[in-house]
């Protein structure tokens, strides 16, 4: 401490009667400086974690870098609507895969939604605090850290085995058990986001629960239902796991003879590109990029959606 | 006055068909509640009974067995737990580096004071459009984080075998050749191995780690921050010694739910860890894991072997579980601890 | 449309809340007769002994310092306490003659002919015109809707502000409004008895002197119980207070009696300032 100066100027100080209260404190203390060690350390670990976030981020530019790269050069109208090509063939494309992809989503959401949403009221209104609520958020939250291909394990023990054969409908009940956790948490929490005076005014009214739940509670948590229902569709679109022998894979369109059929194996964009990827044949892998190129944009516009609902949300 | 309705009243108690609605509809969200916990308890129960017959057949021999040989009927999956733990916990020390350093950067709001300040340069702080700039970055990055989640992990397989690989390869086969001896380095990577397979996981598992010690950081009360600023600490004092501690719990929850996602990841293992049932400490040896074996044989499983995978299942199933759910309690005490504090 | 006439009540059809003594004759009568012996949450004793009659066509008001219970009795009142978790209660609420309580009777029909506004402005996030249509949906109003809605929203002093915007979400009006609102909302199914939790705690001066003078116009047509803790109000308001204190009811009078010479030591310390 330099108290030398500091007395030396509370004398020169005007008011030479009054205690100075800054006497003792050396000024030059406060000054910021690279050169005192805690400045130098709290300056050096920003840097360190900057960097680390920026260098995590890395991966994300590069692999949106490659799917243009690779994926945008063959991005033709004729990829959506050929067939994937036989080994060594030229040119090719897999609309039966975009199809079977969209069809087996849109089963399992078809399945997991109405299960989903009920399940979400019993929790956010019938019985939040029963014993059995905890169960299902219990089993929500096995579900939520299931590994994928244990959902394919079980379709395959249940439905493949019983059904005799690989079909649509066993890969779009291995990717309702996917769909099904995020939905029923996402949607248990909407519901419970929308504002509990709400809930007391409908039922001051005399609405029934039931009215209460479908003339005030759903619609007020639509946005955040759907920004649920919008992450679990963006999710199994994307599983290729739970699809690998559930579905398997097709070289043919889901239209046999003009209609849909759903017991048969079905291409998925996902399995394409995991099949594509391993061939040492150089059109099946730019394929794979282009149908990466195209599972990405279908998977980030349905998140973008679904976090344009959650904007929308009502919070308390 | 003429009451439109005839002069009756408004107020009528509840139709018998909406009394009747109200009751089935309860019962349907009872019963559907009740249907999704007895499908958790359906699966476990399906993939049990399918694997008893191997469970029988092969008792605990099966987790100590490193062959796998369906025409000998020789089947063990030691190799499979090595290479799914080995990999996993690799990827997690990664993934948890740069996992809570994002974290970090994003709650504390590094980068939105670094926009400022370079506002305040340009005098730009206070301005309409650029005064919403710093919220607005600092937003966009952490959607940028939780975009790594959103692509599917074939992607990263397919980027991983054309972008990883080719970009390791040289420095892996410089350090084998260099420092041979060290068991990490001790083979050269010829295609898919261990250490691509890691990269990739760890990429995958970041965003989790991200969000949820995000979530435990930001929900520290602001008073213990305060207190420690007001006692003249600096940032990083201020994160390291009060921060990080009181978030601690909600950061080991992540790290074990990040753990629990790359036991069970399939995709990325499959494609770039090599399928080699070989149990070695090398980082650029080919390996396998247990997802990876599933994806692999059950395709062209035969009947008879199926019963075998079903127990490889099982025993990931058990792995999966246990992790999870000590994620989800650690979880689930943290963010009970610190209402409590409040 | 504006001005509804309620001279002779009609009888309810459905039965569910019928009685002998609804006649002609009781207009004046008690409507409902609430007495509560003891209410606990839980293991908490909440209420005790209290006893309030409410005539037909009255402002009756409690007030108390908060805490006192005063809101708990009128959420006993359309049996609103049967959502919280570990409500006892012993006594009765008779409404027209009938208990309220009693097993056979739904709560939710009681709801309906016993309107509630809040403490706080509660809209749903919905246009309001749906806001005000809400319960007549739910009792499946087979008229005009419109009508019905102009007609509530015109009592409740709104229809001038909000005529052109019906298509607006509730949430995006002012505070008095939304509560004006909510008014307009609970009185558009003509409930025999509004029941008002400190409808004007949450709004400004102005917007609360709006709200009182509905409440004093709603007079002519409603029995309204109204909690307040504010004194003044439920001078200006009310024909009737109750002072309740500590969960039990001290005194039970016309307003002006009660507020001039006060029967009960507590009740004079009340008004008078000198404590709550």
């Amino acid at each position: 401490m330099n108290d030398m100066t500091i007395n030396q100027h509370s004398v020169q100080a005007p008011s030479a009667g009054d205690i100075n209260p800054f006497a003792g404190v050396d000024f030059s203390e406060l000054e910021k400086s690279l050169r005192r060690p805690r400045t130098l350390i709290d300056l050096l670990m920003s840097g360190l974690v900057a960097a680390m976030t920026l260098l995590a981020l890395i991966p994300l530019f590069s692999v949106v870098w490659m799917l243009v790269w690779h994926g945008g050069q063959r991005l033709t109208l004729s990829i959506f609507t050929q067939l994937p090509p036989a080994p060594l063939e030229e040119g090719g494309g897999f609309g039966n895969a975009i199809l079977g992809t969209l069809v087996m989503v849109a089963l399992a959401a078809l399945i997991s939604i109405p299960f989903g949403i009920l399940s979400a009221v019993f929790l956010a209104e019938t019985g939040p605090q029963s014993r059995l609520a905890s169960a299902v958020r219990f089993a929500a939250k096995v579900l939520t850290g299931f590994p994928s291909i244990l959902a394919g394990v079980f379709a395959y023990g249940t439905l493949v085995l019983l059904m005799g054969g690989y079909s649509a409908i066993a890969g779009a009940v291995a990717l309702f058990i996917l769909m099904l956790p995020t939905i029923v948490l996402t949607a248990e929490d909407a519901i419970r986001m929308v504002p509990a005076k709400m809930r007391e005014a409908a039922i001051g009214m005399g609405a029934t629960t039931t009215q209460t739940v479908w003339m005030v509670l759903l619609p007020t948590a639509l946005p955040g239902i759907l920004t649920g229902v919008m992450l679990a569709v963006a999710r199994a679109a994307g599983e290729t796991a739970p699809l690998l022998f559930t579905a398997l894979f097709s070289n043919y369109w889901l239209f046999g003879g003009g209609q849909v059929d759903l017991e048969q194996p079905t291409a998925s964009l996902a399995v394409l590109i995991y099949n594509f990827a391993g061939m040492p044949f150089e059109n099946q892998v730019s394929l794979a990029w282009v149908a990466a190129l195209v599972l990405v944009s279908l998977v980030l516009v349905t998140n973008l959606i679904g976090q344009a609902f959650s904007r929308r949300q009502i919070h308390e | 006055m003429t009451d439109p309705s005839g002069g009756t009243q408004i107020s009528q108690p509840p139709t018998r068909f909406q009394q009747v609605v109200d009751v089935v509809f309860r019962r349907l969200c009872h019963g559907f509640a009740w249907l999704s916990v007895l499908l958790v308890a359906f699966i476990v129960l399906k993939i049990a009974t399918a694997a008893a017959p191997a469970l029988r057949q092969q008792g605990l021999g099966f987790l100590t067995g490193t062959t796998w040989d369906p025409n000998t009927g020789q089947f063990g999956i030691l190799p499979e737990i090595w290479g799914t733990v080995f990999t996993s916990c690799l990827a997690l020390m990664i993934g948890t580096a740069f996992g809570v350093a994002a974290a970090i950067f994003l709650s504390e709001g590094f980068l939105a004071q670094f926009v400022f300040r370079t506002l305040k340069v340009a005098g730009l702080e206070f301005h309409p459009f650029f005064g919403k700039l710093p919220d607005q970055v600092q937003a966009f990055l952490k959607n940028l984080i939780e975009l790594l989640a959103a692509i599917p992990s074939v992607v990263y397989g397919l980027w991983g075998l054309f972008v990883i690989i080719p970009l390791i390869r040289p420095m892996c086969n410089w350090l084998n050749l260099k420092l041979g001896w060290v068991p990490f380095f001790g083979t050269t990577l010829t295609g898919p191995g261990v250490l691509p397979a890691v990269i990739v996981l760890s990429i995958m598992i970041l965003p989790t780690i991200t969000a949820i010690s995000r979530d435990a950081l930001v929900s520290v009360p602001a008073k213990l921050r305060m207190a420690a600023y007001g006692m003249g600490a600096t940032r990083w004092e201020t994160i390291l010694a009060v921060i990080l501690p009181t978030a601690a719990r909600g950061i080991v929850g992540a790290v074990i739910l990040a753990f629990g996602r790359a036991l069970g990841e399939t995709m990325a293992l499959a494609m770039l860890v090599g399928n080699a049932n070989r149990i070695s400490l090398s980082l650029f040896s080919p390996a396998n894991s247990l997802a990876a074996l599933l994806a692999n044989n059950f395709p062209e499983a035969a009947k008879k072997d199926v019963a075998v995978l079903m127990y490889a299942a099982l025993v990931l199933l058990a792995i999966t579980l246990f992790v999870n759910i000590i994620g989800s309690v650690i979880l689930e005490r943290a963010s009970s601890g610190l209402e409590g504090r409040r | 449309m504006t001005n509804i006439k309620r001279d002779k009540k009609p009888s309810d059809p459905c039965g569910v809340v019928q009685s002998s003594t609804d006649d002609g004759a009781k207009t004046d009568g008690v409507v409902i007769d609430c007495k509560i012996d003891e209410l606990y949450y839980g293991t908490f004793k909440a209420v005790r002994d209290t006893a309030v009659p409410v005539n037909r066509n009255k402002i009756t008001a409690f007030i108390g310092p908060s805490g006192c219970g005063k809101s708990t009795v009128l959420r006993c009142i359309n049996r609103m306490n049967d959502l919280v978790r570990g409500f006892r209660f012993k006594g009765h609420v008779h409404f027209r003659g009938k208990d309220i309580y009693h097993p056979s009777v739904d709560p939710v029909a009681v709801r309906r002919y016993i309107g509630m506004v809040f403490q706080q402005p509660n809209p749903f996030a919905m246009s309001i015109y749906n806001n005000v249509a809400f319960g007549l949906r739910l009792n499946r109003y087979r008229g005009s809707v419109r009508d019905k809605v102009e007609e509530a929203l015109t009592r409740a002093v709104l229809w001038e502000e909000v005529k052109d915007k019906l298509n607006k979400s509730g949430l995006s009006l002012s505070g008095g409004q939304q509560q004006r609102l909510c008014i307009a909302r609970a009185i558009a199914t003509q409930p025999e008895v509004l029941l008002m939790d400190e409808p004007a705690s949450a709004l400004d001066p102005i917007a609360t002197m709006k709200v009182e003078e509905l409440i004093r116009q709603l007079r002519r047509d409603y029995t309204i119980i109204i909690v307040t803790h504010n004194m003044q109000q439920a001078s200006r308001v009310s024909d009737k207070t109750a002072f309740l204190y500590l969960g039990r009811l001290i005194e039970f009078n016309d307003t002006d009696q009660l507020f001039t010479r006060p029967r009960e030591k507590q009740t004079e310390d009340y008004i008078s300032g000198r404590f709550g």
